[in-house]
């Protein structure tokens, strides 16, 4: 069972602030993280190594510094671990970006399984996972809270709105994983003396054979043409005085609002 | 593709380094011209650079260029009408599809277009049709096939991919629920399209779809728009639009388009097994109108009554904070937040819910909210709009017989 586990280095969202003053991100300060679903995902990548053998591979498309984030996940135990990495890769959206992991997952050749978390916490799209299935061809499973292998099938929980619904699917196929999924591992000691010394290979444009028209900025149909603060909510109302009074006041206050 | 800073009209005012989400704007000193003081000017560090352009109008100067050589692609104008993806679940079209259709009306009239409701499902679905007209649908495509009857990713791509071809809509709207955003992430690579995710905001200028969202969980709202690629497709946030019926509907008679589409063995490898139902969820969170929601202040399992009896008298749903559903005392389906579901009800109730950032993400667009908490420092009063300090065990039994009493 040879794995290949997608990640993407983000800020910690619950790090970052907002400037009372100018009402902008304050970025200073604000750690690199590997995404949290990801991490559910290197685990859930590992306990089936455990059980099945082979290899796991973690794979990353960001700035270099993202390699910080691969020498985590050898760490925790992934056997190798790849940067996609090109100047050229910047501004992609999650069309560009499906588009890039694909390329190099191809270009890595041999996988029976690759996960993603269900979405990053910066971009929140949940779009990649599905991009990079269709691209490959494969089927994709969404948002899975149990991943079994039988008999070289693939037996996946989804965790949806109302209910769980399992489902069959044949390999090789890409699953998104939600964290209900398992806890993480920490590195261990002896991961983290490997991870010092480990190799993380990089790829370029060029190495994945890219074609130029669908990276980047260039390949992103998707434009951010502005990013702003929200409004602060604001004007929020403390209820003070008796219990009574207040229960009575605030159940006014949402029949005013035709709430109730 | 490139950006960069033109040093003679940049005079280092650090408005776009402020600007930067990224943090990849720095001043930098600049080696002094002769018989002049040296000059702080903004400089890009193209590592850290997404080009995202959250700068650009931050700069008063028009200091800052970025080039894109982006090839004006095939004709799209011959993409015209607005779709909504007419979501449905045992045979039934969920709510978010109405409310799309409703915000979907605005945009077709903004355009002068028409605006069409897409439904799949097995020949039953056929009864579901009147709903869609009667919240504005000028047009129903019906798309009817057994393994329609209950969704999966690949024969519903292989579907309408192929009305999208066909039909060539300018807009399509899904519902930003487990089914729209796995169809929609899929569909959007196979036609070409851009796709927007979990959208609060739509709104139309010279004739582009204009899609707002919020990212870094919440903490910034970003607008996105796809220029050259048809269909402009987005996934928006269940109930953050309001559903109204037309006061004049369009006749289903000659409105309705039928076709049943060729699906190929290879769209059927992902078989159904089981459906596991969660005997406590009463009522879909994502659908509800309103939501009551307990978190750790509750401090045992069976506390969760007091949230369930408020909720039954308001008619609305329980949720719950991660801290609840790590700890067992509830099923992962209430779950609000970043790591569960986003809502934006009418009403939220938070009892005995902190407010971590990653909750906020998951409730701070719903339209009211109140909040009931012990410690008058919890963030969650900063997003509340009615906020109570004190103790949810004497509040929320207080409430649920005032509410009784009221509707009785």
């Amino acid at each position: 069972m040879d794995i290949i586990v997608c990640l993407k280095q983000v800020p910690d969202t619950t790090e970052v602030k907002i400037n009372p003053e100018t009402n902008t991100l304050i970025r200073e300060g604000v750690p690199s993280i590997i995404n949290p679903f990801d991490e559910n995902a290197i685990e859930a990548a590992l306990q089936l190594k455990e059980k099945h053998g082979g290899t796991v591979t973690a794979i990353s498309m960001g700035p270099p510094q993202a390699a910080e984030a691969l020498r985590t996940t050898i760490a925790m135990g992934v056997d190798e671990a790849v940067l996609i990495s090109d100047r050229a890769f910047a501004g992609s959206d999650t069309w560009a970006t499906s588009y890039t992991l694909s390329r190099a997952i191809q270009k890595i050749g041999k996988f029976d399984l690759i996960l993603c978390g269900k979405q990053a916490i910066d971009g929140d799209t949940a779009q990649v996972g599905p991009g990079i299935a269709e691209w490959l061809g494969i089927p994709q499973i969404t948002f899975a809270s149990k991943i079994e292998i039988r008999d070289s099938k693939l037996k996946v929980e989804r965790l949806l709105e109302e209910v769980n619904e399992v489902v069959e699917c044949p390999l090789p196929a890409v699953v998104t994983v939600v964290k209900q999924i398992n806890e993480p591992r920490l590195p261990s000691l002896k991961g983290m003396m490997k991870a010092k010394k480990a190799e993380i290979k990089n790829l370029t444009a060029t190495d994945i054979e890219a074609d130029l028209i669908n990276i980047g900025l260039n390949g992103s149909p998707t434009n951010v043409v502005r990013i702003f603060t929200p409004p602060p909510k604001g004007g929020g109302e403390t209820l003070a005085g008796e219990p009574e009074e207040i229960a009575d006041r605030l159940i006014a206050k949402l029949k005013e609002r035709k709430i109730i | 593709m490139s950006i960069k800073i033109l040093l003679d009209k940049c005079t280092g005012c650090t408005l776009c380094a402020v600007a930067c989400p990224f943090d990849a704007i720095r001043m930098e000193e600049l080696p002094a011209e002769e018989g002049k003081k040296p000059k702080k000017k903004a400089v890009i560090d193209l590592d850290k650079c997404t080009l995202c352009r959250a700068c650009i109008p931050s700069c008063k100067f028009d200091a800052i260029e970025i080039e894109i050589e982006k090839e004006s692609s095939a004709d799209i104008s011959h993409y015209k009408g607005v779709w909504v993806f007419a979501e449905q679940r045992e045979g039934k079209v969920q709510s978010v599809a109405y409310e799309l259709l409703s915000e979907g009306k605005k945009l077709a009239d903004d355009l002068k277009v028409e605006l069409a409701a897409i439904l799949c499902g097995d020949t039953s679905i056929e009864e579901e049709v009147d709903h869609l007209f009667s919240y504005g649908a000028d047009k129903v495509y019906l798309i009817t096939h057994h393994a329609l009857k209950h969704y999966h990713t690949a024969p519903y791509t292989r579907a309408i991919a192929e009305a999208i071809t066909r039909h060539k809509p300018e807009i399509f709207l899904l519902g930003a629920t487990t089914q729209g955003r796995d169809l929609a992430a899929r569909l959007a690579i196979r036609v070409g399209a851009g796709l927007t995710a979990d959208c609060t905001g739509l709104a139309i200028e010279n004739r582009l779809l204009q899609q707002t969202r919020p990212a870094f969980g919440g903490n910034i709202m970003a607008t996105i728009q796809t220029p050259n690629h048809r269909p402009q497709m987005a996934t928006v946030r269940p109930k953050v639009f309001k559903k109204s019926r037309v006061a004049s509907p369009r006749s289903p008679e000659g409105n309705i388009i039928k076709f049943t589409p060729v699906i190929n063995e290879e769209d059927l490898v992902v078989k159904l097994l089981e459906i596991i139902e969660d005997e406590s969820v009463k009522i879909n969170l994502a659908e509800a109108e309103i939501i009551v929601s307990g978190g750790r202040g509750l401090g045992e399992a069976k506390n969760f009554k007091l949230i369930e009896e408020l909720a039954q008298v308001l008619g609305g749903a329980v949720g719950a904070s991660r801290a609840t559903v790590d700890a067992g005392w509830i099923s992962a389906h209430h779950q609000v937040g970043q790591t569960g579901k986003t809502v934006s009800p009418k009403l939220y109730i938070a009892c005995g819910i902190s407010g971590k950032i990653q909750h906020l993400a998951g409730m701070q667009s719903s339209d009211t909210i109140v909040a009931i908490n012990k410690d008058a420092d919890a963030p969650i009063f900063k997003v509340a709009n009615y906020g109570i300090v004190g103790d949810l065990f004497e509040y929320v039994p207080l409430l649920t017989k005032k509410i009784q009493e009221l509707r009785s």
